[in-house]
């Protein structure tokens, strides 16, 4: 039973954080706050994967800015994931503190040009 | 040993205090100078003969370089015939605090060096340290060579030899060793250990034991007269049959989009070339899969950084030695009910190389699960790859060479691409604090990349990734691959066999050492400066066991119970360890906690500077978790 629902609820995440082609505005997002994001960001375990900054690593894909995805697609995404990543529903995590989480992702800084990193310059 | 013989030392001894073992040579015995004076019999104290230094000269004999133990008395025959016979050279004695140690150093030295290295261990206590680094060595198909001591005679064991002496001494490693046996004689020793060498050195390698009797070793050698030390021939490995290899270079050529995989396949430095050879016949995708150094890392057919896409794409995936090629062309989810989906496309063919098709065992289950192919060839990779690629050079026309032209174009261009969103990704939390680990992998590429360097650490540190992304890796010395059996334990001692194996090359060695892993067993260190092995060990410090963290993190998260106590029971703070005054506690120049990447180039550099002089160095960064 419990499989049943959870494909179905699968089916309707038609993409990946990853790689998401449908973006919606920032600015549909709930209002969050971004200091109490990095804090929740830390203590439910979303650096593990994505990196303190959200830039990625083996275990997660980068979700930081570059761009952001859309809020509804982030948070069915985090409700019904349908890869790897484990769920978080809204009991343990409620729609306000996924705002949160949004916006500490969408206040982070652009990662600088990699021309402008001498140690990031191709061989040769 | 004859009974007689025994009966006849027992009379000897009467009256006499049992000094260890029996220690008695008839022959050349030379007797003690004190008078006894109670005894009507002399008794004999000292002897110029016994039966481990005939050992030595077989182990001589099979070029072993050196033997890595935690000292016991078990064996205290051997080491002494080791240091003062064979005057401590090939092999030289290395002296670890762990006998887990011993073996994953003997695992590193042989990824370097392609021979095993010696470890010797109590049969009891020492064999049970020893077995986790045992089993990866196993699952890893790497030879170790390893030699118990033990008391096998119950009449002449001191009451702490009952505590080492056990009937089947390798029963608690024989269902991960490939052969193991407990000679009776010294006759008996040099046949088993030549024997042993022989099968640890034919694919599937694996680690072998002998069980070395103590009575044996201490006893006389009454027979060094009639003994010879037995020749040793290495078996030529299994190569693919004539048919079957045909067969395979038939489906590649005719194939659109080959895929070659690779993970163990680099038994030798033979190997890398071939492989070269092979792909750029055929212009195909390689994935190197890491179990060993098998294709350089900026090769243009390189497809590893886009190994989905590429088994995706492909119409044929041939694995070459690889460990799991179930999960090469399949996924499993990892989610309340597991689910599996193929990742190649319907109708792709699939065919393996692998030793692994003529040697397995029932208990552990480091088989793998059984993957469904077209064609399995039951051969070694290595060997075989001459054979294939005569056939494909035979069966490739001029057609079809145009055709491999166009797709080798398309695939230097993925390749290209990919290698630009890697320097791209590196980018993210440049500056962030913790250091991030591409950053870490980027400094210390800067410091190593005009040196004759080699990465010796395993694929455990997330950075054990990233260079693989940013560094270029084209030399067969310069990744010596995985743990094997996943036990924890194996990074520190691994890196520092395998320094030990580049040392007399002149190579610059480094590891990205990770916090958890060193904790297993950090007396490592203090054998890397002791015995003067040049080493810089770059610590991956997240304070954790982070895999763990996620496991449990996934636990938390599918009971919906709460997320926000995943680290507990995980982590390595409160306190926080302070691994570079380990270090230096061990004799190694040593620096950090650094947290600020800023700070980062200049310890490199000052640590890079140590290896130069021949000394282990260690800096203690503090990172992300991944």
């Amino acid at each position: 039973m419990m499989k049943r629902i959870l494909s179905t609820v699968a089916g309707f995440v038609v993409i990946g954080v990853a790689n998401a082609p449908a973006q919606q505005p920032a600015s549909s997002a709930p209002a969050g706050n971004a200091k109490a994001g990095q804090a929740l960001f830390m203590k439910i375990g979303c650096y593990e994967c994505h990196g303190n900054e959200g830039q990625g690593g083996a275990a997660g894909p980068r979700i930081g800015r570059s761009p952001m995805l859309a809020f509804r697609n982030f948070i069915t995404y985090i409700r019904a994931p349908r890869g790897e990543m484990p769920p978080y529903s809204a009991k343990v995590i409620p729609e306000k503190d996924v705002a949160d989480i949004y916006a500490y992702l969408a206040s982070l800084p652009p990662a600088p040009a990699v021309e402008s990193i001498p140690l990031l310059k191709p061989d040769r | 040993m004859a009974a007689k013989s025994k009966m006849e030392r027992r009379k000897f001894l009467k009256g006499g205090m049992l000094a260890g073992a029996a220690a008695i040579a008839q022959p050349k015995a030379v007797m003690a100078q004190q008078s006894p004076s109670a005894s009507e019999e002399a008794e004999v104290l000292i002897t110029d003969s016994c039966g481990s230094d005939y050992m030595v000269d077989v182990i001589k004999s099979l070029g072993f370089e050196y033997v890595c133990a935690n000292p016991g008395s078990s064996f205290r025959g051997m080491q002494e015939s080791i240091i003062n016979y064979g005057g401590n050279r090939n092999p030289e004695f290395i002296t670890n605090c762990h006998e887990e140690s011993s073996v994953a150093m003997a695992h590193g030295y042989f990824k370097i060096e392609g021979k095993p290295m010696a470890v010797l261990a109590h049969g009891t206590v020492g064999l049970q340290h020893a077995s986790m680094a045992i089993y990866n060595a196993w699952c890893d198909r790497v030879p170790v060579y390893i030699m118990a001591g033990n008391y096998v005679d119950a009449a002449i064991r001191r009451p702490a030899e009952w505590y080492h002496g056990v009937q089947d001494c390798a029963g608690i490693v024989r269902d991960f060793t490939k052969w193991d046996d407990q000679p009776a004689s010294l006759i008996h020793f040099g046949e088993s250990a030549v024997r042993a060498y022989k099968i640890a050195m034919t694919p599937p390698m694996a680690p072998v034991l002998v069980v070395l009797d103590a009575g044996l070793q201490e006893g006389p050698n009454e027979s060094r007269t009639k003994l010879s030390i037995p020749k040793l021939t290495v078996p030529a490995p299994p190569q693919g049959e004539a048919g079957a290899v045909n067969e395979l270079a038939r489906l590649l050529v005719a194939a659109e989009n080959p895929v070659l995989v690779a993970d163990r396949l680099a038994r030798t430095t033979a190997a890398m070339p071939l492989l070269i050879e092979l792909a750029e016949t055929l212009q195909a995708a390689v994935i190197d899969q890491g179990g060993r150094m098998n294709f350089p890392s900026h090769h243009p057919l390189n497809q590893t950084q886009r190994a989905a896409a590429a088994v995706g794409e492909a119409d044929l995936v041939v694995g070459l030695e690889v460990a799991d090629f179930w999960a090469t062309v399949n996924a499993l989810r990892d989610q309340v009910h597991r689910s599996t989906r193929k990742l190649t496309k319907p109708g792709a063919k699939l065919a393996t190389i692998t030793s692994g098709d003529l040697y397995i065992k029932a208990n552990y289950q480091d088989f793998r699960r059984l993957a469904e192919v077209d064609l399995a060839i039951a051969a070694d990779g290595e060997v075989t790859l001459p054979a294939l690629i005569e056939a494909v050079k035979r069966l490739a026309t001029g057609d079809r060479q145009r055709l491999f032209q166009q797709r080798g174009a398309k695939l230097a261009e993925a390749s290209r691409t990919t290698r630009e969103r890697m320097r791209q990704a590196a980018t993210y939390a440049w500056d962030a604090n913790p250091v991030s680990t591409a950053r870490v992998a980027a400094e210390l590429w800067a410091v190593i990349k005009n040196e004759d360097w080699s990465l010796v650490s395993n694929y455990y540190s997330e950075a054990g990734i990233w260079p693989r992304r940013l560094w270029d890796f084209n030399k067969p010395y310069q990744w010596p691959g995985h743990a094997g059996g996943g036990g924890i334990g194996y990074g520190a001692p691994s890196s520092v066999g395998a320094a030990l194996a580049n040392k007399k090359y002149g190579r610059f060695s480094v590891s990205l050492q990770t916090d958890g892993d060193l904790m297993y067993a950090p007396g490592v260190l203090w054998t890397a400066a002791h015995h003067r092995i040049p080493l810089l060990s770059v610590m991956l410090n997240n304070r954790g066991y982070h895999q763990e963290i996620m496991h449990v993190q996934r636990m938390c998260n599918e009971r919906n119970r709460g997320v926000d106590r995943g680290t507990m029971g995980s982590t390595l703070t409160d306190p926080h360890i302070d691994f570079a005054k380990i270090a230096q506690g061990m004799g190694l120049h040593a620096e950090g906690p650094i947290t600020d990447p800023k700070d980062l180039g200049p310890a490199l550099r000052r640590a890079a500077a140590a290896v130069k002089r021949g000394e282990p160095a260690l800096v203690d960064i503090v990172t992300q978790a991944r």
